[in-house]
């Protein structure tokens, strides 16, 4: 359905993205992983034909978005980072004014918008100012706007970036219906527990590159323990203490405010902390996460 | 659920429009047509009145100090002198101001280009889309002015009715520059410039008096901006004293025109589909 | 935490007086805002100086001199108020000027201070209270409408319009009646909340009427009664026939001099009062 090969875009000398290969079926949810500034964003506007590629080649329901983009974008639901919506316009508005620009019939956008309007749960704010909506109330809108012209595809940048967790569950329940319809989702997000959530599948992205891909559950067995032992001693003192609890679990990673210690048993590393005479301010035992796939590939937090 | 979902259709422009054009203009007009229904109707109507305040105040006040101005040759009442200048100078304003500060605010802040370049609309629908949406605005000034200069008596002669479209020749050809020009501008600040432009053009271009009083030099810096030329077509046009220069005037706009629509859909793209 | 963390830390709480703090925002801090304002306009301090010189070489030498070839030539050279047509229009348009950036400034900054950039919340959190906001505010304003008015007073003692002496008159005069306005128009916008396009019907609907209607570009007299109340109503023509008698010696009664400072002093103190209490109760929150 997408495919690309060598993907690359680059603005003067900064390399957004770096020839990067991935392909997307059908029906599936597909993920990009990665830090701010890791070229998500870009390959999304690449992919929705908003945006022309350096070099590689892309392939988008079956055209190339160079020479095909309206053609592309007729076809894809597209909801950008910001919710940028029409903010002139009241709810409903919005999505038949949206609906128009596909070129679609005014009688059946004004159908079609009640019914969106519903499955993102604003009926009641139908007649409301677009400005006086809630941050999740906005990015529900959007969505509904991005389905208002059928899509092959829903192309998502950083859904639930910004949002409440009480508005991220309301918006990932949502995505799931979608999902179970059958509707192809594209999405990027720096959260590992959305990832987690929504994808089948996904790429983890670092500086423009591809740094692994796989399932969720397939990138933490093959990147990460099962367990992870957190531990604070204060932040002067982390780096020192990690010296001194080098050799339990399978690895250490020290960060600023805290000391990862990967084990697939987390509470035995924690008794091995304690005999070696140390005594942690604070300490959880966690199961892995993708934030600690990305850790091990990059070195780096998700979230910095 | 409808039983039947349609799915967006597929664009059918061919040739070298192809991409920058999806033959949609209409829904960005009706965009348009729909916040000024709902929201700034109020905002829309108001700016009908500045031009109607400057001919009250300078026609009746300054008109009783200065008598008659000489135009072609023919002894012409103050008011009914700088009426069409007013009436042109309203046209460029209202182009300038809706496809300079509107334009900026959408493109900057509100993002809506944005939204409707993600759609199967390209950048030509999108430009002239706004720029329709100007001359619509223009029209309804244009036509309000002339009920009011008509009531005052200041039109001299029935080609005044012609002042109408060459209103709007001005507008579009204001309007279609404007937009390029904005898409250039990245702080308000830079709106600022607009106004350096627009001021000396709207004090100096023959508007409030002849510009035979400057020396040679600045005539020709004068006629060479657009306004001047579409002040001198409308004053033809009200007072009835034709020259064959009108013929000048509306080539200049023309090409103005034409090349500010090609720009602007050149900036457009090269902004928002790159 | 150990101790070497601390010293020289981020909240180093010993090494400020905050009593002496308060003392000092009490008594100067209209000055700090008024400093933050003035340090805020140097974003736009080009187009600013620009268009304050170049607005009275534009409105004077372009507009005026042109009108003035035709009114003189049907008054003759003392045919309004008993001098040329440009010593009659210039002091009345550098008021014009003063006015409409007086009230620019307050339209926008006003509103802009409560919702774009919420700066007067963030004043209101430090130990400056209402009163310094709206005052400091002004002054800010007045130091952007003094430079205008220095441009327009240099462009008449350069090209000899009227008496020189009488020229810097106008700098008192101009920053009386762009305060008076000031205060006014920021009485009015604090109390807006969303800008649903009222803030620019001042300009339409204010402004640009008032500069029409108040005898700027013609004596106030030649327009008929029932339009001449816009003018005894509007700061600006008390403020222009104030500026007209200091630069040509325009007669002035005595009892006129006192309606017109005393008009342009009760507006200004009126809607200074309204503003520092629209102010206070929508900064208490």
């Amino acid at each position: 359905m997408i495919e690309a090969r060598g993907l690359r875009k680059q603005y003067g000398d900064f390399t957004a993205v770096d020839g990067i290969d991935f392909a997307i079926e059908p029906g599936e949810a597909f993920g990009f992983l990665g830090p701010n500034g890791a070229g998500k964003s870009t390959t999304m506007r690449m992919i929705a034909a908003t945006s022309t590629r350096t070099s590689g080649d892309l392939q988008v329901l079956g055209f190339d978005p160079e020479s095909h983009g309206p053609e592309i974008r007729a076809q894809l639901g597209i909801v950008p980072q910001a919710d940028q919506l029409d903010e002139e316009l009241r709810v409903i508005d919005n999505l038949v004014v949206y609906g128009r620009y596909f070129g679609l019939p005014l009688p059946y956008v004004k159908r079609r918008a009640e019914e969106l309007l519903d499955f993102a749960q604003l009926t009641e704010k139908r007649k409301a100012r677009v400005d006086g909506l809630s941050g999740g109330m906005k990015r529900r809108l959007t969505i509904a706007r991005g389905l208002i012209n059928s899509p092959k595809a829903m192309l998502l940048d950083e859904p639930t970036t910004g949002l409440d967790p009480q508005a991220r569950h309301v918006l990932w329940d949502r995505l799931f219906r979608l999902k179970e319809e059958g509707t192809t989702l594209v999405l990027t997000t720096h959260y590992m527990d959305e990832a987690e959530q929504l994808c089948d599948r996904l790429v983890v992205v670092d500086k423009g590159a591809i740094v692994a891909e796989g399932s969720p559950s397939a990138l933490i067995r093959q990147y990460s323990t099962r367990e992870v032992l957190e531990v604070r001693f204060g932040s002067s003192r982390n780096a020192e203490a990690a010296e001194r609890i080098e050799g339990i679990g399978s690895r250490i990673e020290v960060l600023p405010d805290r000391v990862l210690v990967y084990d697939d048993d987390g509470e035995a590393a924690m008794a091995a902390v304690h005999e070696r005479g140390l005594q942690p301010i604070t300490s959880l035992v966690r199961r892995s996460s993708l934030e600690d796939v990305f850790l091990r590939l990059t070195g780096r937090s998700l979230i910095e | 659920m409808t039983e039947q979902l349609l799915e967006a259709p597929a664009p059918t422009i061919r040739g070298p429009l192809r991409g920058l054009y999806a033959g949609n203009t209409r829904s960005v007009v009706a965009r348009g047509l729909r916040v000024i229904a709902r929201n700034n109707w109020l905002i829309v109507v108001t700016g009908f009145f500045e031009p109607v305040f400057y001919l009250l105040s300078m026609g009746i006040g300054l008109g009783a100090l200065i008598g008659t101005v000489e135009f072609y040759g023919v002894d012409v009442p103050y008011a009914a002198y700088i009426a069409p200048a007013l009436m042109a100078v309203s046209a460029m304003n209202g182009a300038v101001y809706d496809s300079t500060m509107n334009v900026f605010f959408k493109m900057n802040f509100a993002k809506l280009y944005q939204q409707m370049l993600s759609t199967s609309l390209g950048p030509l629908d999108v430009a002239l889309g706004e720029i329709l949406l100007a001359l619509f605005r223009g029209l309804l000034y244009a036509c309000g002015f002339m009920v009011v200069t008509s009531l005052m008596g200041l039109n001299l002669s029935w080609t005044a009715v012609l002042a109408i479209p060459a209103a709007l020749v001005i507008a579009f050809g204001f309007a279609s520059f404007g937009m390029a020009v904005t898409s250039y501008m990245k702080t308000f600040q830079h709106l600022d410039y607009v106004y350096f432009v627009m001021m000396p053009m709207f004090l100096l271009s023959a508007t409030f008096f002849p510009i035979e009083v400057y020396p040679q030099g600045v005539q020709w810096v004068i006629q060479a901006m657009p306004l001047w030329h579409g002040v001198d077509m409308v004053r033809q046009l009200t007072t009835g004293l034709i020259q064959p220069s009108i013929l000048l005037h509306l080539l200049y706009f023309a090409v103005m025109i034409v090349v500010g629509l090609w720009f602007t859909t050149a900036r457009l793209k090269a902004l928002f589909l790159r | 935490m150990s101790g070497t963390v601390v010293d020289g830390g981020l909240a180093a709480a010993g090494q400020v007086d905050h009593a002496a703090v308060a003392r000092s925002s009490r008594a100067w801090g209209w000055w700090f805002v008024a400093e933050h304002r003035i340090r805020a306009m140097r974003s736009y301090v080009a187009s600013a100086v620009i268009i304050g010189l170049g607005s009275p070489f534009l409105f004077l030498i372009g507009l005026g001199v042109g009108l003035g070839l035709l009114v003189d030539a049907n008054q003759g050279s003392q045919g309004v108020d008993g001098v040329p047509y440009l010593v009659f229009l210039a002091p009345a348009l550098a008021m014009a000027g003063a006015m409409q950036t007086s009230s620019q400034e307050n339209t926008y900054g006003v509103f802009g201070g409560f919702k774009w950039f919420p700066m007067f919340f963030a004043m209101n959190g430090t130990p400056i209270g209402p009163a310094h906001i709206v005052l400091g505010f002004q002054v800010a304003v007045l130091v952007r409408v003094l430079v205008s008015l220095v441009a327009f007073v240099l462009v008449m003692i350069l090209f000899r319009i009227g008496d020189p002496l009488g020229a810097v008159l106008l700098l008192p005069i101009g920053l009386l009646m762009a305060a008076a306005v000031g205060f006014a128009v920021m009485s009015w916008v604090a109390t807006q909340t969303e800008d649903r396009g009222q803030l620019s019907f001042i300009e339409r609907f204010v402004v640009v009427p008032l500069t029409l209607f108040s005898g700027t570009y013609f004596p106030l007299e030649t327009l008929p009664w029932s339009l001449q109340w816009v003018g005894w109503i509007s700061p600006l023509w008390h403020a222009a026939e104030l500026g007209r008698a200091a630069l040509y010696g325009a007669p002035l009664p005595a009892a006129m001099l006192l309606v017109h400072v005393g008009y342009l002093v009760l507006l200004g103190a009126v809607t200074c009062a309204l503003s520092i209490r629209t102010f206070r109760r929508r900064l208490d929150k």
